[in-house]
């Protein structure tokens, strides 16, 4: 399998605080479920920021897919914003057409087939922010494969959620693989579930690479 | 009360007022949507702080047409404001009210040197849309088209932008490039927006039509829409009462939006209890 995503020797650092990430080696191949796991603090997400272009001045090579389908973490502006949800599932098709003035017709036909894939479709004219947060969930994974069909990352999205929704959500994760040969790169500190349907798992502690391997050999050795 | 609107018409001056009054009132709200859900509202205030400051340094210079020196004083103080929100260690609020007060005492102390505090200066504070020159009036109309033609090109980036900005740079978005189109918009508004409303009143027509109208819908494109017809209705409103009642303009015109906020926030409790 081919490598969607390869890091080589990146280091970085923010100006308030050094060497958050040290080093880091990894790659991610396509078509599987990487988790990368560790404590709040440990550089989870600051790599993630670093793959997706959001944080610049790292030293190393990144490669990666020009487009990726991100779900960041809950931001506040989100939470009163009158938003449709299906004007929030169709700007994700915008990378698609970044020239013309509309969506055009087959931007909104696949959104709303991805709509109805992920049972969205029938609450398409509800309010974003009036949404439970597993539905909200959906809504941006929805948005994320409007995006993009290679790769999706997502980031702790299942902080705060019912154990029993937060498992829906790894569920339909682990169905987008499968079904439609998606690379899901997900960050979390849920390492318990994220073993369960993770086919790689990357401990990170300190800002390095800790383990990287099976979730079977994870729980042998890796795990505290 | 037909008979008072078509007396009022027929005065040139009230005429172009009209016009210019709609198309500003129209860019405002919409740009205010985006401002007010991205947490720019004090930018808008800071904006028109600095935009006094400048419109008083070259008024007092003697500059015949001050608005052609205050869109890129503006404009460039609308990028700096947006930086310092980004990446400081004051904050951007207090950065925001430091940079503001500063240009209304260096515009208020400017004058008082050499003009003294006379009608212009008096103008640019409360506003005065009935006495604006012609090159003024053709420079706002201009100003308010080129906004709104750019505000539906970039609409949906806009949206994008102003919903999610890490979504969009993941996406492949340029995001810095349009929350920079964002500030540039708002300071041309703001600074064509101050000769009608204001250095005192300007925010309250970009910050209001967007709250009102989210108190009742919710979705994006519903919001944009209510917004720029609040916002033209309530100036229609507030420039036939200040004719009838000779009240100052920019002052009716924010009573009226503050009115229909009260309204629509009750229809609000009515509707969803």
């Amino acid at each position: 399998m081919k490598d969607i995503i390869q890091l080589k020797d990146v280091c970085f650092s923010y100006p308030t605080k050094k060497d958050t990430l040290k080093h880091i080696n990894i790659n991610v191949k396509q078509g599987t479920f990487t988790c990368i796991v560790g404590e709040n603090g440990s550089g989870k997400s600051t790599l993630l920021k670093c793959i997706l272009g959001l944080n610049k001045g790292y030293t190393g090579e990144i490669k990666k897919e020009k487009i990726i389908g991100y779900l960041p973490q809950k931001n506040e502006i989100q939470t009163n914003f009158p938003a449709s949800i299906e004007e929030v599932i169709l700007s994700g098709t915008i990378s698609n057409n970044m020239r013309s003035i509309f969506y055009k017709k087959e931007d909104k036909e696949n959104a709303e087939a991805i709509m109805r894939e992920l049972e969205v479709y029938d609450i398409r004219k509800k309010c974003f922010a009036d949404l439970s947060g597993g539905q909200q969930q959906r809504v941006l994974i929805a948005r994320a494969l409007c995006a993009t069909k290679k790769i999706i990352i997502l980031d702790e999205p299942t902080n705060g959620l019912d154990p029993s929704i937060a498992k829906q959500i790894y569920e339909l994760l682990d169905k987008l693989k499968k079904e439609m040969k998606i690379t899901v790169l997900m960050v979390s500190h849920d390492i318990e579930r994220a073993l369960n349907y993770a086919d790689e798992v990357i401990e990170i502690i300190n800002g390095e690479v800790k383990f990287i391997g099976k979730p079977s050999e994870f729980k042998k050795g890796g795990a505290k | 009360m037909i008979q008072a609107i078509t007396e009022m018409m027929s005065h040139a001056f009230i005429q172009r007022a009209v016009l210019v009054g709609s198309l500003v009132s129209l860019c405002a709200a919409l740009l205010g949507v985006s401002l007010v859900l991205k947490r720019y509202s004090m930018i808008g205030d800071g904006l028109s702080h600095v935009g006094f400051g400048i419109l008083s340094i070259a008024t007092a210079f003697g500059f015949s047409s001050p608005l052609y020196i205050a869109i890129p004083g503006v404009t460039i103080f609308a990028i700096i404001l947006l930086k310092i929100g980004n990446n400081s260690k004051i904050k951007s609020d207090s950065a925001i009210a430091l940079i503001s007060s500063s240009a209304l005492a260096i515009g208020v102390a400017v004058t008082s040197i050499t003009t003294g505090l006379n009608t212009d200066v008096c103008n640019f504070m409360f506003g005065s849309i009935l006495a604006m020159s012609i090159s003024d009036v053709y420079l706002s109309i201009i100003v308010s088209i080129i906004v709104a033609i750019l505000f539906i090109i970039y609409y949906r980036k806009l949206f994008i932008i102003t919903f999610d900005e890490d979504f969009a740079k993941a996406s492949g978005l340029k995001a810095k490039r349009y929350t920079n189109l964002i500030a540039i918009l708002t300071a041309l508004i703001i600074v064509v927006g101050m000769r009608m409303m204001g250095t005192m009143l300007i925010s309250s027509i970009i910050i209001f039509p967007a709250l009102t109208s989210m108190r009742l819908f919710k979705s994006f494109k519903k919001v944009i829409i209510s917004s720029g017809i609040i916002s033209v209705v309530s100036f229609l409103v507030g420039i036939y009462m200040s004719y009838i009642y000779n009240i100052s303009t920019g002052a009716t015109i924010v009573i009226v939006n503050l009115v229909l906020f009260v309204i629509f926030t009750i229809l609000d409790k009515i509707i969803h209890e």
